[in-house]
């Protein structure tokens, strides 16, 4: 089945029917194998156990840029091919995105206080996540401002990929500046720095994640279709009332 | 299972996450409920869509 | 005079008239920078170690206000549809409204700049370093301005959702712009650095708000 062919709602709404159940019972598998590997994982000689935040913490960061880019790929779908799913799925990704970023600083902030000293610092990495956080925001106000779903779709896609820009500043912020946040050391070129130990189980916990956030997106793309549906159908109901 | 010194810190990171993964789950589901009734609704109320319109005819 | 020169002259006449925006830009940014010690108290060593800060985000909040006039006003009255007809690209016609709205609002703000600094207890250097950081970035506030008031024309009520849009973009400008000042007052870091880095932003928002803000309104007003 071609990407066009899922241009069809209701084709779409068919897959995603089938799709759902089975995603939905792979993210229950792979959190529970991860949840299970944390709960064994060793304590760091540094960190202690509060190192089990990274297993929240990490996956959350991931995601809250991976909806981002979902977000933007769906955002040159719109302008560039005006495949209406595009829209629909830019809709449904920001909420989800938007929730994982709040993750994130959350979590951040209370791994910070035990292991910095303090909820909150203002370095480079944490202000560009909670800009992050904050352009979320706009786009969702955004959405909900202009009536028009065809027209809203279109102006959130330009506001999308200016906001694009803040993903690599978030992921090299650690690189360009001096910040309290530690350096990358897990995607990094010459290999990660994390013990074999601690590192498996935050992979599973990112395997996890993802498919956590698949399954919310679909789930959220199918009530958009719906919702869309409802709308015309709305529309219909008060042309009739009007006497059309 | 001896969490440290932290533990409270610990499990309070895990409890916002639970939180705020329950509170998507629960969006997704509640609006689903929500629409579904809707559309239901005013079908009952006679008032279709096109396509929908077309496969009845079609059937 | 070209289409283009034709437009820069037509914004600069309205925004100095009375109704336009000039004024009142400076107005509220004199208003702003005199709340704040009213707010922190009449500490001069304090006033004068954040004065560049406060400047710098009157400006900012200053140059927000001003923007809704910048492309709505002209929606309203159906120059919009004008520009959006004629055959100078839309992306140039935007950079001229863009540049007549910075020398009428943002450029009235650096004026203002040594007056300003005298109620701050800021010494000439530091008001000097303040005033060139600020030539330095307010374009770049107007030009990413001109981004959200692009994707906000439409909007009957947008004057906060613009601000919301508009205020994430700005921050790196702000952080800069206040580093460069205060690299220049107190050090350590040479003034040339985090200057630089103001002045490349500036470069770039020049050149990509007028691209996404005629993409916005293309896709906006279809």
């Amino acid at each position: 089945m071609a990407l066009i062919d899922l241009a069809n709602p209701s084709r779409f709404l068919a897959l995603a029917d089938r799709v759902l159940p089975w995603l939905a019972a792979a993210t229950l598998f792979a959190f529970a194998l991860g949840l299970g590997q944390a709960y064994v994982a060793p304590d760091d000689y540094q960190q202690g156990a509060t190192v089990k935040i990274m297993f929240i913490h990490v996956p959350s960061a991931w995601l809250g840029m991976f909806a981002w880019g979902i977000m933007s790929l769906a955002a040159v779908g719109t302008l560039v091919w005006r495949h209406p799913l595009a829209d629909v799925a830019a809709k449904a990704a920001a909420p989800v995105g938007a929730a994982f970023t709040l993750m994130c600083l959350v979590t951040g902030s209370l791994w910070g206080r035990p292991m910095w000293g303090t909820y909150w610092v203002w370095d480079a990495r944490l202000t560009s996540v909670l800009v992050l956080f904050l352009m979320y925001l706009g786009v969702i106000a955004l959405w909900r401002t202009i009536d028009d779903p065809a027209r809203a779709a279109r102006v959130v896609a330009v506001l999308t990929l200016v906001g694009a820009i803040n993903v690599p500043i978030i992921k090299f912020s650690v690189e360009w500046w001096n910040t309290l946040h530690q350096s990358a050391s897990v995607l990094r070129l010459d290999g990660s720095t994390i013990h074999p130990a601690i590192l498996g189980p935050l992979v599973v916990m990112i395997v996890a994640f993802t498919l956590l956030f698949l399954s919310l997106h679909l789930a959220a793309m199918r009530n958009e279709i719906t919702r869309r549906r409802l709308r015309t159908m709305l529309m219909m109901r008060a042309d009739a009332a009007a006497g059309h | 299972m001896d969490l440290g010194p932290h533990a409270g810190f610990i499990v309070t990171a895990y409890a916002a996450a639970i939180g705020i993964v329950a509170g998507l789950i629960f969006w997704v589901i509640l609006d689903r409920r929500h629409l579904t009734r809707a559309v239901d609704e005013l079908e009952a109320q006679g008032i279709t869509r096109r396509s929908d319109r077309a496969r009845e005819e079609k059937a | 005079m070209t289409a283009l020169a034709a437009l820069l002259m037509r914004d600069l006449r309205l925004a100095v008239r009375v109704g336009g925006g000039a004024p009142i830009g400076v107005l509220f940014f004199l208003i702003v920078v005199t709340l704040v010690p009213f707010a922190i108290g009449p500490d001069l060593n304090l006033l004068a170690r954040i004065g560049p800060a406060i400047l710098w985000l009157g400006a900012l909040l200053a140059n927000l206000l001003a923007l809704d006039r910048l492309i709505a006003m002209d929606h309203e009255d159906g120059s919009l549809d004008l520009i959006l007809m004629a055959r100078a690209p839309l992306e140039l016609a935007l950079a001229a409204k863009a540049l007549a709205h910075w020398l009428s609002t943002g450029l009235p703000l650096v004026i203002a700049t040594p007056l300003l600094g005298l109620l701050l207890n800021l010494d000439p250097t530091a008001t000097g370093a303040v005033a060139l950081t600020l030539i330095a970035g307010t374009p770049a506030l107007t030009f990413i301005g001109l981004i959200g008031a692009a994707l906000t024309t439409a909007l009957r009520r947008g004057g906060l959702l613009l601000a919301v849009l508009v205020l994430p973009l700005t921050i790196p400008v702000l952080i800069f712009g206040v580093a460069a000042a205060n690299a220049a007052i107190v050090g350590p870091v040479p003034f040339g650095t985090p200057f630089s880095i103001l002045c490349a932003l500036t470069l770039m928002s020049i050149v990509v708000g007028p691209f996404a803000a005629a993409a916005a309104l293309r896709q906006g007003l279809e």
